[in-house]
């Protein structure tokens, strides 16, 4: 039976296999070539960057721009490279994601399967604040860091990163728990099943895909912010975005234009693997099983 | 219970008191000059520092010449959480002194005789009231222009000394099939040009009554349409593809002779010396030709914030009177390309442009030609400044003609005050 | 274990618990989001210039907003970039999708490459983007090596099709993204569903058209906010690839707030535009959800 459901019920023909895989290759390309360009980039000496075409292959292959990038590149008064950054980040993002999805989850199942008077307008309440621009933001959230001494420390940064997502988190598990069976929860009610114990036995297990995209959301967009991390960060809560713009962004020096790409795909290295590890739980038949109950 | 309590109190205060003036002799620097030859400068700094056993915390924030590292320090003021020393260009400094949130240093300054040494021009930043806010580290000056030499010799060309000499040196290069003008379409790119073109128009006065005083007479007269007409001409000697590019990619092509010539601030010189290009040999540097004996100058000062403690306070002090000493401003200036901000400064570690350049700085200091550069947030405050870029790149990109264009200076810059 | 005093306590818990778990993220969104709002309204009002002040000058920031000539360009050029991003990004997101569904060879190797622009930092893919899309060291430049030499894309040089090409960058770097909100949706779609109205004879053209979309409805929901939300907020993308030029043509919004709050130390008029954008969105979303969310709630 879990075998039947993993099948998907489309049949298609030759003819349209063949154009699905042409049109899914024709796509890849597209989101490839600038990686293509960065990448060839980043082997490339820097004279042969400024002095050439950008598009072409490197003639005097290179990987010193990669050594500098990670670990001699000046990104302030000393020449650390990105690296020291990285673990910074990561302390961030990891309790940032988690609350924010764990939370996101919870409030999207209340939202769906325990619904009370009014409920509908709480949840358009946090969607609406998702559009709140990071601009007006600023300074009033640095005057509350300050009062509720987190500024410049690294759970500041979570709170302000957690209080951010949560509208979209809370949007994903909403969206997707509204589609599952609302029987399967009310049967396990009667069992006498709490209000926990329902979340962590059913709801949980056939969560997966909107795990996947939760994460791969608020991992995104944490590990890539730069205005909250430039601004409420402190020398050692310093997140990789801003090291990084550091290394690049430089106004009156010597753009180093193959050690800002390296320095670029390093830094996206973390969320590459997220990406690749979450993607396995993309899987159909997730669901299968307490659907059928 | 209550006496037991009072004492572990003050036991506790004193412990923090300890620890605070322990920590505070750090001092925690905001700015933004991460690249490779800048950081090395102010790392000697930091040295300098060290070898009096203070700590440098770095908080470097780069991005938009100091736009987010402004945007940081407002976030950590706001947080009641100030750095002890800021990186800040003009205004700004006076700005954030008017908020009162400035440290004051004329104890170190009177002692240092800061006054005797830095010109006055500069110090109308540095001082807010009368007093010492900030540290001035360096003298830049916009209106340079860059030039391949071996261009300028395979086609007889020499340096020009007029404007109209320009137009004909710049008519050349663009006949022998190159790009005349290497430009990057940015706003601050084409009002630095603009710096040195109103100059050559109308001369230090003018450049004084438009930018400074902001006359409406001299904003929309018939000088400013003269200025306005010169970039339509420098404008026919750029390429098509000048949108968006950044200025090292221009300067590049000026070093690989595809081009002739650059309009840009003194930085530039970093470009060609990294490069392999030696000064007076590959390439030329020169005032804007009509613009000698004035120098449309920025500088970089380090503003101070009030800190509590007088620990953080000593430390502050003694950063301010590292950054002012002579051997910190020569080594820091000769990597930087800049020059230093205190005219007694020998200048035997710099190279040709950089002697120029001190040269032409204290005798611009002395006959009152150092002036602010517009572009630069030295002549009027940010809210004028980008109004009057704003101008200046719809004009460069063909939404106004010079008229029209002069008009809209007068009601943009109104708009802005 | 349990008496009859200890299920009443439970039953009442059970009531309060959902409310509770809520609790914390409504008192953060109060606070950290409509409490700011509020600020952000009354700093509208003020003459704040590089920090906020409490001194109230009327309607004046207003009045300046709309006598800027870039603000009107920022609002049109949102308008076109919006509606061709999200129009564009839901396109190609569903579309690849549902053919990613259909039992692919390599969906593992796929997926990610769809998904990898959204890992980059647009502080540097811009730059990337930039030289690709200049005509003379990109695209166009590359045509003419190989020989094509009518080829001609200069859109980002040019100032009426410069906004053309920030949506080209935005929908590569998140259309991706929505893909992956699709196939969620797509996943979690009950086959039975699907197999019975096969056995009932209907198409696969019908399958998805008449059950397979109106399933998914959630998963629009989502996209339209989330796109919509990256739309108005585009900062990074517009600032890295054009800068707001040429001249200030692709000026949106998001780069317009910024300027004024803090590069251009004119906070008041930096708040009052935010102001005008949350009552745009408003405007505009509000009907938006009311709809979807009512018939939802029968």
């Amino acid at each position: 039976m879990t075998a039947a459901t993993q099948d998907t019920a489309i049949r298609t023909g030759r003819i349209t296999r063949t154009f699905i895989y042409l049109v899914l290759v024709l796509f890849a390309l597209f989101y490839l070539l600038p990686f293509f360009v960065m990448l060839v980039n980043s082997l490339k000496p820097l004279s042969e960057i400024t002095g050439g075409n950008m598009m072409a292959l490197p003639q005097d292959w290179t990987i010193a721009p990669w050594a500098s990038a990670w670990s001699t590149a000046q990104i302030g008064v000393e020449a650390t490279g990105l690296k020291p950054f990285f673990l910074n980040s990561i302390l961030m993002v990891a309790p940032a994601v988690i609350i924010s999805t764990v939370l996101g989850a919870l409030n999207g199942y209340v939202l769906t399967k325990w619904r009370f008077r009014g409920d509908t307008i709480l949840f358009g309440l946090m969607l609406f604040a998702c559009f709140i621009p990071f601009q007006i933001v600023l300074i009033p959230m640095a005057r509350m860091l300050g009062l509720l001494g987190l500024a410049g420390s690294t759970p500041g940064l979570v709170l302000v990163h957690v209080v951010y997502g949560l509208g979209f988190t809370t949007l994903y598990f909403r969206n997707y728990y509204s589609a599952f069976p609302t029987e399967l929860v009310r049967a396990a009610m009667i069992d006498g099943a709490g209000f926990f114990r329902i979340f962590w036995r059913i709801m949980l297990p056939s969560s997966g895909p909107i795990i996947v995209v939760s994460v791969i959301w608020q991992f995104t967009n944490i590990w890539n912010d730069f205005l909250f991390g430039a601004s409420f960060a402190d020398l050692d809560s310093m997140p990789m975005t801003v090291a990084l713009n550091n290394l690049v962004n430089s106004s009156t020096g010597v753009k180093e234009y193959n050690v800002h790409f390296a320095g670029a795909i390093l830094a996206a290295l973390p969320t590459l693997f997220v990406y690749i590890v979450a993607g396995r739980y993309f899987v159909r038949g997730l669901m299968a099983g307490s659907v059928k109950g | 219970m209550r006496g037991y309590f009072g004492k572990t109190l003050t036991a506790m205060a004193a412990l923090a008191l300890t620890t605070s003036v322990a920590v505070a002799d750090d001092v925690e620097v905001l700015h933004w000059w991460t690249s490779g030859g800048e950081a090395a400068a102010l790392g000697v700094l930091k040295e300098d520092l060290a070898g009096k056993s203070i700590g440098w915390n770095d908080m470097p924030v780069a991005g938009g010449g100091g736009e987010a590292a402004m945007t940081a320090v407002r976030a950590r003021v706001t947080a009641g959480n100030p750095p002890t020393a800021v990186q800040m260009l003009g205004f700004d400094i006076q700005d954030w002194a008017a908020e009162g949130a400035l440290a004051n240093l004329d104890e170190v300054a009177a002692a240092e005789g800061w006054d005797a040494v830095v010109p006055a021009a500069l110090q109308a930043f540095s001082k807010y009231d009368g007093h010492w806010v900030a540290a001035p580290v360096n003298v830049h000056s916009t209106n340079w222009v860059w030039a391949n030499k071996a261009v300028m010799d395979e086609l007889g060309i020499a340096e020009p000394t007029t404007w109209d000499e320009f137009v004909a040196a710049l008519q050349k290069v663009k006949d022998s099939g190159r790009t005349a003008l290497a430009h990057g379409g940015q706003a601050w790119q084409e009002a630095t040009m603009f710096d040195g073109v109103v100059l050559s128009v109308g001369g230090p006065e003018f450049y004084k009554a438009a930018f400074i005083d902001l006359d409406p007479a001299a904003l929309g007269g018939e000088q400013m349409v003269e200025a306005f007409n010169r970039m339509a001409t420098l404008r026919s000697f750029v390429d098509d593809n000048f949108s968006g590019r950044d200025w090292n990619l221009a300067s590049a092509m000026v070093i690989n002779g595809e081009a002739g010539f650059q309009i840009m601030g003194d930085w530039a010189k970093g470009e060609f010396i990294n490069a392999g290009k030696v000064p007076g040999v590959d390439f030329a540097c020169f005032r804007v030709p009509g613009t000698a004996g004035v120098v449309t100058f920025n500088s970089d000062q380090f503003a101070m914030f009030a800190v509590a403690d007088a620990g953080a306070q000593a430390a502050q002090a003694e950063m301010a009177r590292s950054i002012m000493s002579p051997a910190f401003q020569s080594a820091f200036n000769v990597v930087k390309g800049s020059v230093p901000s205190r005219t007694d400064v020998p200048n035997d570690a710099f190279d040709d442009c950089g002697k120029k350049a001190m040269a032409d700085l204290a005798a611009a200091a002395e006959g009152g030609t150092l002036i602010g550069s517009m572009a630069h947030g030295h002549a009027n405050r940010a809210a004028i400044k980008n109004a009057i870029y704003d101008v200046v790149t719809a004009h460069f990109n063909g939404e106004y003609d010079a008229e029209t264009a002069a008009a809209e200076l007068v009601t943009a810059v109104e708009a802005a005050q | 274990m349990t008496t009859t005093t200890d299920v009443d306590f439970r039953t009442r818990l059970q009531d309060w618990i959902p409310k509770l778990v809520l609790s914390p993220s409504l008192a953060a969104m109060l606070v950290f989001v409509y409490g700011f709002i509020i600020y952000t309204v009354y700093l509208s009002f003020t003459d704040s210039k590089m920090l906020p002040s409490y001194d109230l000058v009327g309607m004046e920031n207003y009045t300046k907003l709309f006598a800027l000539s870039a603000w009107t360009t920022a609002i049109i050029n949102l308008a076109i970039f919006a509606t061709l991003y999200i129009v564009i990004c839901t396109v190609i997101g569903l579309t690849l999708a549902v053919f990613l569904d259909q039992k692919i060879r390599g969906e593992g190797f796929l997926r990610p490459i769809y998904l990898y622009p959204m890992a980059l930092s647009f502080i540097v893919t811009g730059t990337a983007w930039k030289w690709f899309l200049d005509p003379g060291i990109g695209l166009e430049h590359t045509m003419h090596l190989w020989g094509w030499e009518s080829f001609s894309f200069n859109w980002i040089k040019d100032r009426d099709m410069a906004i053309y090409t920030v949506v080209i960058a935005a929908v590569w770097q998140t259309s991706g993204f929505v893909m992956a909100m699709f196939l969620a949706g797509l996943r979690g779609i009950d086959n039975e569903i699907l197999k019975a109205a096969q056995i009932d004879g209907a198409s696969n053209w019908q399958l998805y058209r008449r059950i397979v979309i109106p399933l998914l409805r959630p998963a629009f929901l989502s996209a339209f906010v989330i796109l919509s939300h990256l739309a108005i907020k585009s900062y990074d993308l517009v600032i890295a690839l054009t800068g707001g030029g040429p001249g200030r043509a692709t000026e949106l919004p998001a780069t317009f707030m910024y300027s004024y709050t803090f590069t251009r130390n004119s906070m008041g008029i930096g708040a009052a535009s935010a102001v005008i954008m949350l009552m745009t969105i408003a405007a505009i979303m509000v009907p938006y959800l009311y709809a979807e969310l009512k018939e939802k709630g029968q």
